[in-house]
């Protein structure tokens, strides 16, 4: 069940993924120069995470694959940010 | 009537020795074999710390051993029968055993992964019992290595936790074989709603298993870098927290009761419609409710920490999802019922453990709401109604489901019968030991008896009394079930490929199965369960 042939990525579509990471890692240490307070470590996150979308979906051929391993992935994403919230949620309410 | 042991279908050794046939198997039916005979073997070694146990608490004050060695008992006997035992239970034995044939596969996805799974388990469960024997005596922070007496303790918790995390290296690659074993393996025309149940059951299950339990690896290793570098993560004394520890312990080990509870379901769904000639009532729901029960249960984790110091609110949130949980968990059970509504039922061995598991469990179920609620909870925590809530849960539970499971599946493995009478009894025998002696518990749990203590007050004598006499009569319907079984197996009369008259794949194979299971892939038109 459930054979898929391969998606082969264009060398050219890699290419540019590859110089958006590369953009992005700049974006990251020139943003770091600047004091955003509050925003530091969001801004920070946000750019790593686009970054990584990047790879699942290129890199790790997400976008060509099965949808049903895309709503895995989520899921996995889903439950381990929950695991965080949940102990964080408790330690925001401790006296 | 056979004398000789099997030999036929996958006991075939192919001209190499025994011992090196299945030593170095990939064959999923012998792998599971192999998880199934040293299971017992642990099973057994957890039973007998528990008759201990109980022969400890049949009167106030020191009757057979030391506090602390009661101490290390009751851990160890929780880390054999959880990690050892529960954990890899019904998924590593029947799972390995049936998946393959219930999906019309020839084998899983990674053959030689599987085995590895086998000799880690081996490893950790050599390293947890070699905890009894060398350095400073076995662990005596009960199974749950709670911090941060366990970062302070002299006994041998560093061994014992770096055996649960080998252990957990094993439950993880099973989890990953069958995932994809499920994704990949399936025969032509078995779509996800043609699968029978107990590989929904497993799917859901592998999931806890590759997500959760990496977080309770990392945890233990914490343990053992505070122990070792005296680094402050959970001890107060060095700016660590231990309700820290005890969010990441639960964090896997409460997803882990369904890991515990999950395969065992799929395997009262397999049984209901077999042996009760009926379609099962309500497919999609009780394949929906498993990935619920899966899914929900990662969020269920801080009911364990209610008493623990964890803020109001959180406790407040981790209530109300903890009894969402329940909500698959009844689907089940009504369904289960339903599907018998109107059935010819055929109250085979099979039919009794998972008619044994459903009471069992409604019980630790129903048990497990009175420690959900944070009100109750405050009165009952870490009270003997604790020890019998689990024990109704994972031994009425999964124990149940896991003797129902080799009743059901041992004509299929071994080609052979048991004395279905015989077995009968040993089933009464079984369950009446098993209410003899829990219930009791619960009772004396309600009254304030806590649990871990190798004393008590003169007032709880009377039902612990009971509960002690009940373990020997648990040990004994578990000493006469073996017996049956062991005959049967020596034996016992050959059966047919179909003694159950089931309507699922690995029924519809020879007895034992071939080493390929099947002469060709077979084709899947219809659901598991049409019964005309």
């Amino acid at each position: 069940m459930e054979n898929h042939k391969h998606h082969i990525v264009e060398y050219l579509t890699n290419l540019y993924v590859w110089v958006g990471l590369a953009v992005l890692t700049i974006v990251t240490i020139w943003v770091s120069e600047f004091d955003l307070k509050m925003l530091t470590v969001a801004v920070a996150l946000g750019v790593a995470t686009v970054k990584a979308v990047l790879v699942l979906m290129y890199f790790m051929h997400l976008k060509f694959d099965s949808k049903i391993l895309t709503v895995m992935v989520i899921v996995t994403l889903i439950v381990f940010l929950s695991m965080i919230v949940f102990t964080f949620f408790d330690y925001t309410f401790r006296a | 009537m056979n004398h000789s042991i099997p030999s036929g279908g996958f006991f075939d050794n192919e001209g190499k020795p025994a011992w090196l046939a299945w030593l170095t198997t990939t064959d999923h039916k012998r792998i599971g074999l192999l998880y199934f005979y040293s299971l017992t073997v642990f099973f057994l070694v957890g039973v007998i710390l528990g008759l201990l146990m109980r022969l400890e608490l049949i009167n106030p004050g020191k009757d057979l051993v030391e506090a602390q060695t009661y101490n290390g008992l009751f851990t160890l006997h929780g880390v054999i029968m959880i990690f050892l035992f529960v954990i890899p239970g019904v998924p590593a034995v029947f799972g390995n055993i049936a998946l393959p044939l219930l999906l019309g596969a020839r084998d899983v996805a990674f053959p030689k992964l599987n085995l590895l799974s086998w000799y880690l388990y081996i490893g950790g469960a050599i390293l947890a019992l070699s905890t009894l024997l060398v350095g400073d005596g076995p662990p005596d922070t009960g199974w749950t290595f709670y911090a941060p007496y366990s970062v302070k303790t002299g006994t041998n918790v560093s061994m014992a936790v770096l055996a649960a995390f080998i252990l957990g290296f094993s439950s993880i690659l099973t989890g990953l074989n069958f995932l994809t074993t499920i994704h990949r393996m399936r025969c032509p025309g078995m779509s996800w709603f043609k699968m029978p149940l107990f590989a929904w059951a497993l799917y859901a299950t592998s999931w806890i298993q590759l997500l959760a339990t990496p977080v309770v690896g990392i945890t233990l290793l914490m343990i053992v870098v505070e122990r070792w570098l005296g680094i402050g993560l959970f001890d107060p004394a060095l700016g660590g927290d231990p309700v820290l520890y005890q969010h990441l312990f639960w964090i896997y080990s409460h997803p882990a009761v369904y890991i515990m509870i999950l395969p065992g379901m799929g395997v009262i769904s397999e049984i209901m419609p077999t042996f009760s000639r009926r379609r099962i009532f309500g497919y999609k729901a009780i394949a929906y409710s498993s990935l619920a029960i899966a899914f929900i249960g990662y969020f269920v984790w801080g009911h364990h920490m209610f008493t623990s110091g964890m803020s109001g609110p959180a406790r407040i949130i981790f209530s109300i999802l903890t009894f969402l949980v329940a909500i698959p968990s009844a689907i089940k059970v009504f369904n289960w019922l339903a599907t018998m509504y109107g059935g010819s039922i055929d109250m085979k061995p099979p039919m009794l453990y998972a008619l044994g598991f459903i009471f069992l469990f409604l019980i630790g179920g129903l048990t497990g709401l009175v420690n959900g609620a944070l009100a109750t909870d405050v009165h009952i925590h870490d009270t003997y109604f604790v020890v019998g809530h689990f024990h109704y849960v994972m031994f009425g539970g999964t124990g149940f489901a896991f003797f129902a499971a080799l009743h059901y599946w041992f004509p299929k493995i071994y080609g052979r019968m048991y004395d279905v009478k015989a077995a009968t009894r040993a089933f009464w025998v079984l369950f009446t030991g098993f209410n003899v002696l829990y219930f009791p518990m619960l009772v004396v749990g309600m009254m304030g008896m806590p649990r871990r203590y190798y004393d008590y007050l003169p007032q709880f004598h009377l039902p612990n009394l009971i509960s002690t006499v009940g373990s020997w009569i648990t040990v004994a319907g578990l000493i006469y079930m073996i017996v049956v079984l062991v005959k049967g197996y020596r034996k016992g009369a050959t059966a047919s490929a179909n003694p159950w008259d089931g309507l699922t794949l690995d029924w519809q194979t020879d007895s034992p199965p071939s080493k390929e299971n099947f002469d060709t892939i077979p084709t899947v038109t219809e659901g598991p369960y049409e019964y005309k």
